[in-house]
């Protein structure tokens, strides 16, 4: 989409909300170097959320849609959770169909946006829950894996049915007592992580939202390699203070301690050689481009 | 009661977003859907079912086919492969389960494809979350059900229970009798799914094996036209592109809110549902020719049905006949819309109504007997679970056992 088709007409703009003026006049729409830096300055592309106080898949989203390299041609698909309660506020095209098809979703989507704009960067990601992505979608997500569909698949892990009330999940650790788990959980979290490996994915990362300029660092290289190569997977730790009995302030404290060592959420992260390599050649030139930047002094009057 | 249509020589308008008789990439010329059925010359075949769908599907202009092995529809699905290695789709590929593939076909309408899939019988049970989905969605995909048995024990045989469960789906619902009304229905169907007052995904069903797996003559046009393609930015709802601003829905999620706006917010959308399936009505009698076909009305005794049942009545009249029973007969071609006006309508003076059907439920007898007065007139039967056909003699037996004649039961043939 140019960012063209976002301006206002004259004759119509006093009827249009202020969250639309704003959107013309200050998102970062097109704005080559926009990262979570931006938040706080820029109109953000989350309006506001509906999630509980201090939840951390807040903090997630802001961030996320703060680091995608190319909103204004993001087409995003949910699933059923608390992530669904949030995409109505968000100011990119993104759809929302059953609980668990997002990779299937995704599939078709992304294959007909290449059909129908051959020369457009489509990006397509999928955001859903842990829920969604491990236990009701594993097959349609590993799937979408193994058949290298180009597109990122990022899992708000919780390490529970939220949205629900607190039932266990595959990615709940072992041992947690939940709504049906009522003597403990009996089997080991999923290692999604290290099965989208072995399933084909060109890039995997494993952390927490704590700190932005990772965040934004999974999200770029997700949507770069899966761009180019093919499927990646970014799983963000966003613990549902509510159901593991936190206050609202607590939630950056919890994920702090889940990725310090030893922790579950340490940050691992794995590329294909091909996928180093093409990082590697973008960051060069970004940095070229920036050193030239900084080389050119500006026109005094 | 559906006004009376006029049918002016353009039956439907067409989307105008490409120039007729220019060409695609593979020489095909986009041709008018009215001129493509009412002024073409249409040369005889010798098809078996599936081969038809390939016939259809090679002049539909479709976008994206996603497919996926069950009987009695692997090989209409493995033909439409066959047509992508040829150039006449941009995507096809094989999905991971029923589910699955009503999933991303979901995504290729989303993303402004024209869609084509099929299924049949227990694909159709586990594909079925998505359709409401659909409709609730407005992606008119279109789905050709090769409908079989869907019971344990395992049945591959035909049965169109299926059709039942998919009722209230949202779906508008094609029944075809033959090999010809399928190939036209699948190119029709297109057409009128995708009018922007109605865009809402279709099924056009057909029985299995006895549509699919044999061999009739069926008029085809030339393959050298094909049907102008999908615009998606025709859809009463926006593609998902990101070709047009995004719009922030609301400022709350309903599903999470039990107020008065939650209720308004799904029931309107139901209504919607259904009144764009109503208004599909004037769009498809011109081009289906009416909803249901007729002969011999004033006969005191009528077969009600759908499907292939139909052909098996129209045998069972035949056998009747040389008896000296005289019997009329009623083809319903789309079961949603129901075609209720006209049924009772065409129902208005019959005495009897036989509703033979290919599975045990009786669901189009029970469609027929919730609208015309005087239902005790309606007999919900014969009925054949999957496994067997459906010989013309047990309809021909169903009849004169009701009406009170001795009948030499191929039942008890042998005991």
């Amino acid at each position: 989409m140019s960012k063209e088709k976002i301006t206002l007409c004259e004759d119509l703009a006093d009827i249009m909300p202020p969250e639309y003026h704003e959107l013309v006049a200050t998102a970062t729409y097109g704005k080559e170097d926009r990262g979570w830096k931006d938040i706080g300055n820029s109109k953000e592309l989350i309006e506001q959320h509906s999630l509980c106080a201090g939840c951390p898949e807040s903090i997630a989203f802001r961030y996320i849609l703060a680091s995608l390299p190319n909103p204004e041609d993001t087409v995003f698909v949910g699933s059923t959770g608390c992530t669904s309660l949030v995409f109505p506020h968000v100011a990119v095209q993104n759809i929302h169909s059953l609980f668990g098809n997002q990779n299937a979703i995704a599939s078709g989507l992304k294959r007909t946006l290449k059909c129908r704009f051959p020369d457009v960067e489509k990006d397509v990601v999928v955001l859903a829950g842990d829920g969604a992505t491990v236990d009701i979608g594993l097959d349609m997500t590993m799937q979408s894996w193994f058949r290298q569909e180009k597109f990122t698949t990022i899992c708000f892990d919780n390490e529970l049915y939220a949205n629900t009330g607190g039932q266990e999940s595959g990615l709940m650790q072992k041992g947690f007592v939940a709504k049906m788990a009522p003597a403990g959980k009996t089997f080991d979290k999923v290692r999604l992580p290290e099965i989208a490996r072995e399933a084909g994915c060109h890039y995997v990362a494993l952390l927490t939202v704590s700190k932005p300029n990772r965040v934004e660092r999974a999200i770029r290289n997700a949507v770069y390699i899966a761009r180019e190569l093919g499927p990646t997977y970014v799983q963000l730790y966003t613990p549902c203070i509510l159901e593991i009995g936190k206050q609202s302030m607590e939630g950056l404290d919890e994920m702090k301690d889940a990725e310090s060592i030893g922790g579950r959420f340490v940050m691992k992260e794995y590329m294909t050689d091909e996928a180093k390599k093409m990082i590697e050649d973008r960051e060069a030139e970004e940095k070229a481009k920036r050193k030239a930047a900084k080389g050119k002094k500006p026109v005094s009057a | 009661m559906n006004k009376q249509v006029d049918s002016p020589k353009d039956k439907i308008i067409r989307s105008q977003h490409v120039k007729l008789g220019t060409k695609n990439k593979k020489d095909q010329t986009f041709t008018d859907v009215n001129t493509m059925f009412y002024d073409t010359e249409m040369t005889p075949n010798f098809l078996t079912g599936s081969e038809v769908i390939r016939a259809a599907i090679k002049i539909a202009s479709v976008g994206t086919s996603v497919a996926y092995p069950i009987t009695p529809q692997s090989e209409a699905a493995a033909l439409i492969g066959e047509l992508y290695s040829e150039g006449y789709l941009d995507e096809y590929f094989r999905g991971e389960s029923e589910f699955a593939v009503m999933g991303q076909c979901a995504g290729a309408s989303f993303a402004g494809h024209r869609v084509f899939t099929t299924t049949a019988g227990p694909g159709t049970l586990r594909a079925m979350e998505n359709f409401p989905m659909w409709a609730g969605s407005r992606l008119p995909i279109q789905v050709c059900v090769t409908m079989r048995g869907i019971n344990s024990p395992l049945s591959i045989q035909p049965d169109t229970l299926e059709a039942h469960f998919l009722l209230e789906s949202g779906m508008l619902m094609w029944h075809a009798e033959t090999a010809q009304d399928l190939f036209d229905f699948i190119l029709k169907g297109f057409i009128v799914a995708e009018q922007p007052d109605v865009h809402l995904p279709i099924a056009t069903m057909c029985d299995g094996f006895f549509v699919t797996h044999t061999k009739d003559t069926v008029l085809l046009p030339p393959d050298d036209i094909c049907l102008t393609p999908y615009d998606p930015y025709k859809s009463p709802v926006p593609c998902m592109d990101m070709e047009c601003p995004p719009v922030r829905m609301m400022r709350d999620p309903f599903i999470m809110k039990s107020n008065y706006i939650s209720y308004m917010t799904h029931a309107s959308w139901q209504q919607e549902i259904r009144a764009a399936m109503e208004r599909s009505r004037k769009h498809t009698i011109p081009l289906l020719d009416g909803l249901i076909d007729t002969h011999d009305l004033d006969r005191e005794i009528l077969i009600v049905s759908s499907g292939t049942a139909v052909s098996q009545g129209r045998e069972a009249i035949r056998l009747l006949e040389e008896e000296g029973i005289k019997v009329g007969l009623v083809k319903i071609k789309t079961i949603r819309p129901f075609p209720h006006e006209e049924v009772k309508e065409a129902t208005k003076n019959a005495k009897h109504i036989f509703v033979p059907e290919f599975n045990m439920a009786g669901w189009l007898a029970r469609e027929i007997k919730a609208i015309v007065p005087d239902n005790h007139r309606v007999v919900a039967g014969p009925h054949v679970a999957g496994g067997m056909t459906m010989p013309s003699e047990v309809i021909v037996e169903e009849i004169k056992k009701y009406l009170g004649m001795k009948v030499s039961s191929i039942s008890n043939r042998g005991s």
